[in-house]
């Protein structure tokens, strides 16, 4: 289902993350580094609260704003229970809704504050996403300090915390239209490969978008994964060509890709995952171009591996969704 | 709103973009290391031999223990599992590796307490290893005994 908005506009971003993403190609569009992954705490699960919850404060510093003045907050995360967005925003003492689509995470909760402010509900809606690292190992896979060796096309879960105001005041950014993604099942089966699992519910999503909205791809300045990953975006590119003949090499590219240099950063394999992972470089390095009005024309696809280990363990195949957003410049 | 949608076609997408493992390059570097670990073991035994004049299976009981003390004590100072991660099955497979799945688990799951932390979780990996192994040296001793009479 494919959504315009007319009065919804981005205001402000404010972004913390963690020691491998200040290393990153990135690193110059992050308002506050840290280069310990406890974050002055003493558990990884406390540490992501912390990301989560500075990167509000933040955002309310950037913004001006009071937070009375904030009509709801609309946040999730990988943590079980999405437990770091409550415990991050249980001090705003605002009313909250919990969201949950894995990496996908931060979009659906977009799609709803602009549904929200579009039909004169809200003024001024906060949308925030975390992941760390240590966290989603220690819940997903091993315990944190084992090192046993993840194969090639394994993604690595970005560290960090991105909080973003929408409202209905016009901004340079307008959050111009939306896909609500469905849950897509390819059959895949390798939590080692999310890239493998998320591809089809991107391709089916940017398909559903085009064509509901009535539009071609060459309609996009760039076109953007969350976190498909070096061998998850060459699929993409192959499937929607060969399936819905839409050509994405000219404008497409993945934001597991851009957040770390693939090369030198060699411990985040095939790249960064993790619902931080798109936001990361959605709302800091692309809201700046389009600010800067470099970009015109966005379509952000946030990618999600609605992932369960006990599923899994019991040979179920592993689920996906991806949710699309078009941002635009405004003149 | 679920779809299942089994597509011959996305698989064959997935299965072209598959990244070859360098199987080859692990399994030599397995072995060297996995032997070298050997090697340390030997030279133990025999050290121990030698020093406090004690059996072959007692000195074995002794650098077992200490392969195992050297495998925690890396772990919890923190560069363990980067040599883990290195020399992969070279260091997984033997005693090490065990050693390293449960100083691991207990170091992450400490934050939870004793008792729901680190003492219901401190086998989580290694709960496996110690079921299966019992298991099969049961099996075995059997065979044995059915075998060679028990000699």
């Amino acid at each position: 289902m494919s959504l315009k908005f007319k009065n919804v506009y981005l205001q402000e971003s404010a972004s913390v993350v963690g020691p491998y993403e200040a290393e990153g190609p990135l690193k110059k569009y992050f308002d506050k580094k840290y280069s310990d992954l406890y974050f002055g705490t003493n558990s990884w699960e406390k540490a992501e609260v912390k990301l989560l919850k500075e990167s509000l404060e933040l955002l309310l510093k950037k913004s001006g704003i009071n937070k009375e003045k904030i009509d709801l907050v609309i946040a999730g995360d990988l943590l079980n229970q999405i437990t770091a967005s409550s415990y991050a925003g249980s001090p705003l003492n605002t009313p909250f809704l919990g969201v949950y689509s894995a990496c996908a995470t931060s979009l659906e909760a977009m799609l709803l504050a602009a549904t929200f402010i579009d039909c004169k509900r809200e003024k001024n809606v906060v949308i925030a996403t975390s992941s760390h690292n240590m966290s989603s190992e220690k819940q997903f896979r091993n315990p944190t300090e084992y090192g046993a060796p993840k194969p090639m096309s394994a993604t690595f879960t970005a560290t960090g915390g991105v909080s973003v105001l929408l409202s209905d005041e016009k901004s340079k950014v307008k959050v111009e239209s939306g896909t609500i993604g469905r849950i897509v099942d390819y059959n895949q089966k390798d939590p080692f490969h999310m890239g493998a699992v998320m591809a089809g519910a991107a391709a089916d999503t940017i398909y559903r978008h085009l064509t509901e909205m009535n539009r071609k791809v060459s309609d996009y300045d760039l076109i953007l994964t969350g976190d498909l990953g070096k061998y998850g975006k060459e699929i993409l590119i192959d499937f929607m060509n060969e399936e819905y003949n839409i050509d994405l090499t000219k404008n497409y590219n993945d934001c597991g890709v851009i957040l770390y240099d693939t090369d030198r950063q060699k411990e985040v394999q095939a790249g960064g995952s993790g619902p931080v992972c798109s936001a990361l470089v959605n709302f800091t390095m692309v809201l700046d171009k389009l600010k800067k009005k470099e970009l015109k024309r966005v379509l952000l696809v946030a990618t999600g591996a609605l992932f369960s280990p006990t599923f899994v363990y019991q040979k179920e195949n592993i689920l996906s969704i991806a949710h699309a957003i078009s941002l635009e410049a405004v003149e | 709103m679920v779809i299942v949608m089994v597509n011959k076609k996305y698989e064959k997408i997935v299965k072209r973009h598959q990244p070859k493992e360098e199987r080859e390059k692990n399994a030599l570097l397995a072995f060297l290391v996995g032997g070298f670990v050997g090697l340390l073991g030997e030279a133990l035994i025999q050290f121990f031999c030698c020093k406090f004049h004690i059996s072959r299976s007692e000195a074995s009981t002794f650098m077992m223990i200490t392969l195992i003390f050297i495998a925690s004590f890396g772990t919890a100072l923190g560069f363990f599992d980067k040599l883990v991660n290195f020399a992969r099955c070279g260091l997984l497979i033997p005693i090490t590796g065990f050693a390293h799945s449960m100083t691991s688990a207990a170091i992450d799951y400490r934050k939870e307490g004793p008792i729901y932390g680190l003492g219901s979780n401190m086998f989580k990996l290694a709960g496996s290893v110690i079921l299966y192994g019992v298991v099969s040296a049961w099996f075995f001793g059997i065979l044995r005994l059915l075998i060679g009479g028990g000699a």
